[in-house]
């Protein structure tokens, strides 16, 4: 046996190590597969050994700031801009701001089917926080019959449910966690989204979640998509090179990869045939109107 | 390596300011294994000692198999125990899902197997020459189990100890059963989880402090008990 592993190491250190490069990723990406999907094709074309470790937003940037990971693909605006300002981030060859945005999709309101809140039939483009006025003012009132599981783990999607309460009117803190007990209509699982979505179910809850993750999860759940226009809801992925992380060439080839046409095009389609509609959309130059 | 020693003071201060969230989640901790603790001992012991003083057939096997659930993992009882009580399972009548109760019971059966073991091997360390006195002293067989019981006392509250520190320390079902719902079903070790999860390392890692800081009371507690 311990011969075998000798023979192993040694035999393995004969040959050139493929370059490690360590990217922290937001588990909506790496949930659904697109990770698995990219990692193959980047590994052959540049003889690299991508280590990807799946993660909420919060924990990913902070692999990031630690140095324990070379590149982060996260979606969060507001916690990428705390992260860049903290001089954590180095520009990536050929673009010329540190977050290079690569793809998209909507986050989406689900809920039981018989829709207590009646947000099921909201439209126009502020009609993800009226829809959260109706949740929030149903719950409190009908308590019971209408509830909402919160990721409430500092993920990406938990910080565009915070954006949609304060952009809805509300002070986060104050109106909707309250002082630290527990409203019954508002559950704060502190888990991923598999899980909460899971949980949402079980509850007969509403919640939000990305679009790629449901989607993933829809086979298993009663839940159905219920809310799914707004500005707001749009979901960016970005990718940072962190600058307390090593490799920078490696990680620049992943950044303009992630970008090039022919991977765009990869991530357009991933998927598609199976769920009949894209859970990803290409960042290419048709999009770039969006913010 | 300055996380650690951040935990450590930010562990200090929420310990001596006793923090009204930390101070709910720790006592929800205790409650929680406390209770499994307790109910699985009161299961348990009588259990385990009537497994010891009965001779039947596969009686060492039965032993075999509690000794191999010991390894039980926690996740395995979490996702059973999701599969039972969830809408769509046999049990989902009794909506326990994502409360303590499940929590609980969880707990219990992740701790019966080692609780049931440690006690039948805490009563099997008893000598035999012991009861061999007791009974050709004239004692009848309920004096001779008792006689043995309290023999084998420190043992006994060794595997109670063994069970609730397996019980407090789990994780893997409290997360599944429990959901980690803040105000309802957090427990220490699922904070840690989710805090770790969100990048602050400092106060996952002061929560773990405080966790390590309980056992000790409550060890120091039960030394007492026993030196008594």
């Amino acid at each position: 046996m311990i011969v075998l592993v000798v023979v192993m190491v040694l035999g393995c250190s004969g040959q050139t190590e493929p370059e490690v490069l360590r990217v922290a990723t937001t588990t909506s990406l790496y949930d659904t597969g697109l990770w698995d999907a990219l990692e193959d094709v980047f590994e052959d074309r540049y003889d690299a050994d991508l280590q990807i470790t799946a993660k909420g937003t919060g924990a990913a940037l902070a692999l990031g700031k630690s140095g324990d990971v070379d590149v982060v693909a996260v979606h969060d605006p507001a916690q990428e801009a705390a992260f860049i300002a903290g001089n954590y981030s180095v520009k990536a060859l050929n673009f010329s701001a540190e977050r290079v945005t690569w793809a998209y999709n909507y986050f989406i309101i689900v809920g039981p089917e018989s829709d207590p809140a009646g947000i099921g039939n909201l439209t126009g483009s502020l009609a993800p926080e009226e829809a959260f006025q109706k949740i929030q003012q149903e719950g409190r009132e009908v308590r019971e019959a209408v509830k909402f599981v919160s990721r409430g783990d500092e993920s990406g999607t938990h910080g565009k449910e915070k954006t949609i309460w304060a952009s809805a009117g509300y002070n986060y803190t104050a109106d909707i966690v309250g002082n630290g007990t527990a409203d019954s209509w508002y559950i704060e699982a502190g888990t991923g989204m598999g899980a909460t979505l899971v949980m949402a179910d079980e509850l007969v809850a509403y919640t939000l979640t990305d679009k790629g993750t449901f989607l993933a999860y829809q086979g298993d759940l009663d839940l159905v998509p219920l809310l799914d226009e707004g500005d707001i809801l749009l979901n960016v992925y970005a990718v940072i090179i962190c600058k307390n992380g090593s490799h920078y060439e490696m990680a620049d080839n992943l950044v303009n990869f992630l970008r090039a046409p022919e991977i765009q095009y990869l991530i357009a389609g991933f998927r598609v045939p199976e769920y009949g509609e894209p859970l990803f959309y290409p960042w290419g130059p048709e999009t770039c109107g969006l913010p | 390596m300055t996380e650690i020693w951040d935990g450590l003071t930010k562990a200090v201060q929420l310990l001596i300011s006793f923090d009204p969230q930390l101070m709910e989640i720790a006592w929800r901790s205790l409650g929680i294994s406390g209770t499994a603790c307790l109910l699985a001992s009161l299961i348990c012991l009588p259990l385990g000692s009537l497994i010891h003083f009965h001779h039947f057939r596969g009686k060492r096997a039965l032993i075999n198999i509690i000794q191999t659930l010991f390894v039980m993992p926690t996740v395995l009882v979490g996702l059973f125990l999701l599969v039972l009580l969830s809408r769509a399972g046999p049990l989902g009548f009794f909506g326990i899902l994502f409360t303590p109760t499940a929590m609980v019971i969880g707990q219990m059966i992740l701790i019966t197997p080692l609780l049931l073991g440690l006690t039948i091997s805490a009563l099997s360390g008893v000598s035999r020459e012991i009861v061999d006195t007791a009974i050709s002293l004239g004692a009848s067989s309920s004096q001779t189990i008792w006689l043995v019981l309290k023999e084998a006392r420190y043992a006994v509250l060794a595997a109670v100890i063994m069970g609730f520190a397996r019980a407090i320390s789990e994780v893997g079902c409290a997360l599944m059963v429990g959901g980690n719902i803040r105000g309802a079903t957090r427990v220490i070790t699922t904070v840690i989880s989710l805090e770790a999860g969100k990048g602050n390392l400092e106060l996952a890692i002061a929560l773990g402090i405080i966790l390590l800081f309980l056992a000790l009371v409550i060890n120091i507690a039960l030394n007492r008990l026993q030196q008594r």
